[in-house]
């Protein structure tokens, strides 16, 4: 089969299971509902300071939610031996990354935008900077994703996975959080904030070239 | 054409050829940087004259900058056997993962910790949310992953293997992450003697601080060859030469 069939075959059936399993996509969006509320209460409920704070408040919250889910992205397809399967039937494991990654951000990056609107009303934000919070979650969110599905599948077979794929994927967010945040910042000083997003947009097209070779080549030696 | 140009290493890719190498290189490694790092820092804290405005305390600079330096070499050279070990699938280069990055952990940590104790006197704080403090303590944590990553499965190869992949990973993050936080934020003073036309440094002081960063590089070499020495004997000890190897060991002992 080629990449594309691959591709489409595993994409397809992902969409189903999201589907079927709404707690796939609907835990980690409460998550990120959660640690929201979280931090009014934790520093107090001044809104100057909750404008001041809500960038990268916003941005962590969505890094968290996004690593929440990533851990069991392969973990069904490794036990029930579908991965043995691709590998033993030398089946291009590209396509099958790369449909898993698209899913797993329809799963855990799609509902983090449609509900950042909400956002304005909990941190008080300007309307520039809910239209900053929204086109960085855009460019951001697929790039937490690939990432993610990188430590995924690195921890794949390992014995303590979960704790393990944020300590060593968190470390490769900070870039994004670095710019997503100052975006956010710049856009409710009603400042230009393009050059942030283009940097992200270029992070961004790195990350699909290449993650997918490394997720590619993490699982075939966690099957191997 | 690529595989003649690299036949001479291959050797060096069966652990009992490389074990013995390690030996002949470690035998004249430790000595070297012990003798070269006694020389550097006591050249440097004892007998360079003080700094105008620093006083004395500048003096950590000879222990500060070379481990500085050297956390980041060591994460080069980890890169590039990991690079190694998954072109060629070279299983020695494995092994020197993990041998090589405890020590760049260790080396990130000095350079951490005698970073504060400089600023405290300098700047009047432990620590700022600086762009080089930050992304030295990203290269930590990063040094970190990967030592837990290593340690994480049950099948040693396959964590050598996820081990590999991500410090290669890492390096193509390094520059991103080490740009993006000093676009972040800049208070460090900006570099002394990466100027090749003429240091920032009166050469009394420079001389101490070169020989110190020798010295690093030295240290870096010898404890690698011992600990790389130490994983191929664990990885290799149902061999009939380790066993051997340890069986003289032994006699020679009693």
């Amino acid at each position: 089969m080629s990449h594309v069939a691959v591709f489409a075959a595993t994409f397809r059936r992902e969409i189903k299971l999201l589907a079927r399993q709404k707690a796939d996509w609907v835990n980690p969006l409460l998550f990120f509902i959660i640690i929201l509320t979280l931090f009014p209460l934790g520093v107090g409920a001044k809104p100057n300071l909750l404008r001041e704070i809500a960038p990268g408040v916003i941005w962590i919250a969505a890094l968290l939610s996004v690593l929440l889910g990533a851990e069991r992205q392969f973990r069904q397809d490794h036990r029930d031996g579908v991965l043995e399967q691709l590998v033993a039937a030398r089946s291009p494991l590209l396509g099958y990354s790369l449909a898993k990654i698209a899913a797993g951000w329809l799963g855990s990056g799609l509902p983090l935008i449609l509900v950042s609107p909400l956002l304005a009303l909990f941190l008080g934000l300007s309307a520039e900077a809910l239209t900053a919070v929204v086109l960085t979650l855009l460019l951001g969110t697929p790039l937490l994703s690939l990432l993610s599905a990188l430590g995924a599948a690195l921890t794949l077979s390992a014995d303590k996975g979960g704790i393990l794929l944020a300590l060593i994927i968190l470390p490769l967010y900070i870039p994004l959080l670095i710019f997503a945040s100052a975006a956010v910042e710049q856009a409710s000083f009603g400042l230009n904030y393009q050059a942030q997003l283009a940097v992200l947009a270029a992070m961004l097209c790195v990350a699909l070239a290449l993650v997918p070779i490394a997720v590619q080549k993490a699982l075939k030696l966690n099957v191997g | 054409m690529w595989g003649d140009m690299f036949k001479w290493l291959d050797p060096y890719a069966k652990p009992q050829v490389l074990f013995d190498t390690l030996l002949w290189w470690q035998r004249w490694l430790m000595p070297l940087a012990i003798v070269v790092l006694l020389l550097g820092t006591i050249w440097g804290l004892g007998f360079t004259p003080a700094d105008y405005q620093q006083g004395d305390s500048y003096r950590i600079i000879h222990v500060h900058v070379p481990a500085a330096i050297w956390s980041m070499g060591v994460y080069a050279w980890m890169a590039i056997a990991a690079f190694i070990a998954l072109v060629w699938q070279v299983k020695t280069a494995q092994w020197a993962i993990g041998a090589m990055a405890p020590i760049g952990a260790v080396y990130t940590l000095i350079a951490l910790f005698t970073g504060a104790a400089w600023g405290k006197p300098m700047w009047g704080t432990w620590w700022v949310w600086d762009a080089r403090l930050t992304s030295e303590l990203i290269l930590l944590f990063l040094f970190l992953g990967v030592m837990a990553l290593q340690n994480a499965f049950a099948d040693r190869q396959t964590g050598d293997k996820a081990a590999s992949v991500l410090a290669v990973v890492g390096v193509v993050n390094l520059p991103i992450i080490h740009y993006s936080v000093e676009w972040w934020n800049t208070l460090h003073q900006g570099a002394t003697i990466t100027k090749f036309a003429k240091p920032s440094m009166d050469p009394s002081m420079l001389w101490p601080l070169l020989i110190c960063i020798l010295g690093f590089a030295l240290l870096f070499g010898a404890f690698t060859c011992l600990r790389l020495r130490t994983a191929i004997l664990q990885h290799e000890a149902h061999r009939p030469w380790v066993r051997h190897y340890v069986q003289e060991q032994h006699n020679a002992a009693v």
